[in-house]
């Protein structure tokens, strides 16, 4: 938690240092179907966060002794390369990557009919190519799609966006430094068709008030996410259209 | 299906049918945790440990204090360092070998309670800048699995810093002599985890294990002494709504204040 930085991150017309209004999200750029190996593929640029996505499945799974009976098993992979942060990160799964890899897991869950497919595995492979705070979010953001595009059925998409403060005012979408030099980060996933929170983390000190206010800046980003979500999908389609005609 | 199987399918039904009409087979509240017994110093050869028995939940956590080097970014501070063991003799889903997932995750939410609410002062745990500060390592050790592994670690852990005693020392030659007596470890803020479980879209407290079978998800609301929330986790497959989540946070705001009272006396 150094401060070095202080008093720099937020202007007095409550403007942040990348020009950004306290509520705004990074520009986002989504593509969808990027991957040809893949059943399922989608990448996110957000800010400097560049992320790939992929999945495959359902398929039979190995070890069988790990199949449920009932639903297809989802496992999800986090991970950063080594020369996506700063410091050259080593590739082996770190803790923090472990964690993500379980929340991220049960994030996307609740959106799709793992029960259509027993006895099998649906595997997602999200990799940061680039790294510059929120990645989970984004990864969320960028896997959902992918599970999308593999032709998954699923409830709604998951869109995922972190609120936060920094220097005292609450803000969305937090950067690598705004994360570092504020009090508080929040990344939140949603399923916006069913008012429906399926991640949720904070670290950092907020009050009951900027707790309430907090969920509701990411929620509101989230259904703004999800509109982006919604054109990469169509955009994909439209293109495709287009050519048979 | 066994027979044991089907009692177990039997009683989770019953549990999910109580829960929404607001009672716990346990016949507990739904904000009412299970009876706390917490011992601090249990054992003589850690620097500070405690052990708590929450229901039949057990939870050990020993801190033992080390010198090292600093982290670059912060050259002054001590450091703090959680890790979580699922003994196989807690429980039969417990295996021997390396952490998995879950107890990473649980050591990780132990950990931003701490660091987050700033329980330790570690400005005043630096030897000399750069080269040599504490590292205070917090080890918690399952015994007994019964549910809301949580809550019982955050508050064993919490606990056990607490009853944390450092030796006095003076430097010479950049090098530590141990001088006569102790001090307290600077303990400065008390967060505290309050887990709730979501039930037949119903939330409570403190689920003990059976109840974490049938749940759909969890969520770990860490409220430090200001009634601040200092660190969030939501588990497991399910989601929250947003109501719940505001909800969560006022019981836990209640739930935490009487929890520490329990901590802070013993």
């Amino acid at each position: 938690m150094s401060k070095k930085s202080s008093e720099k991150l937020i202007n007095k017309n409550d403007v942040r240092v990348d020009g950004r209004k306290l509520n705004e999200l990074r520009p986002v750029k989504l593509e969808v179907g990027v991957l040809a190996n893949a059943d399922g593929s989608a990448y996110i640029e957000q800010g400097k966060n560049k992320i790939l996505a992929a999945v495959y499945g359902p398929k039979e799974l190995h070890p069988k002794h790990l199949a449920l009976p009932d639903r297809a098993l989802l496992h999800c992979r986090y991970h950063m390369a080594p020369f996506s942060v700063q410091e050259r990160k080593s590739p082996a799964p770190s803790r923090r990557e472990i964690e993500l890899s379980k929340v991220i897991r049960e994030a996307l869950e609740p959106s799709i009919f793992a029960e259509y497919y027993p006895r099998t595995s649906i595997d997602v492979f999200i990799e940061v190519l680039q790294a510059d705070g929120g990645t989970r979010c984004a990864g969320i953001t960028v896997a959902s799609l992918a599970l999308a595009d593999a032709g998954i059925p699923m409830r709604d998409l998951v869109s995922a966006c972190a609120a936060g403060k920094v220097e005292g005012h609450l803000v969305l979408d937090l950067t690598d430094t705004e994360d570092k030099a504020g009090e508080a980060d929040m990344p939140l996933a949603f399923m916006p068709n069913f008012n429906a929170i399926t991640l949720l983390q904070m670290d950092g000190k907020l009050t009951s008030d900027e707790f309430e206010q907090a969920v509701n800046m990411a929620v509101e980003g989230c259904k703004h996410v999800y509109a982006l979500q919604k054109e990469a999908l169509k955009a994909k389609y439209v293109v495709k259209e287009a050519v048979e005609e | 299906m066994t027979i044991p199987a089907m009692v177990v399918r039997v009683r989770q039904k019953r549990i999910a049918e109580l829960i929404s009409h607001g009672k716990r087979l346990d016949e507990r509240g739904l904000n009412e945790y299970r009876n706390i017994q917490l011992e601090v110093g249990v054992i003589e050869r850690a620097e500070g440990s405690a052990r708590i028995r929450l229901g039949k939940t057990e939870v050990m956590v020993g801190v033992k204090l080390e010198t090292g080097e600093p982290f670059p970014d912060v050259p002054n501070e001590g450091v703090l360092t959680v890790n979580a063991e699922l003994v196989p003799l807690a429980s039969p889903t417990f295996e021997p070998g390396p952490p998995d997932e879950n107890s990473i995750e649980l050591a990780r939410i132990v950990d931003r309670g701490i660091r987050e609410s700033k329980a330790i002062a570690t400005e005043k745990l630096c030897v000399k800048p750069q080269k040599k500060v504490f590292v205070v390592f917090v080890d918690v050790y399952v015994l007994n699995h019964d549910g809301n592994l949580i809550d019982a670690s955050a508050m064993a852990a919490l606990a056990a810093l607490l009853n944390t005693k450092m030796f006095n020392y003076e430097v010479k030659n950049d090098e530590i002599q141990v001088e006569p007596g102790y001090t307290q470890l600077p303990v400065v803020n008390h967060p505290i985890a309050v887990t709730f479980a979501k039930i037949n879209d119903k939330i409570v407290v403190d689920p003990w294990l059976e109840e974490e079978q049938v749940m759909d998800a969890r969520i770990t609301m860490t409220m430090d002494k200001d009634g601040k929330v200092c660190a969030v986790q939501k588990g497991g497959y399910g989601y929250f709504s947003k109501e719940q989540i505001l909800e969560a946070a006022k019981i836990a705001k209640e739930k935490s204040e009487e929890l520490r009272k329990i901590v802070m006396k013993s």
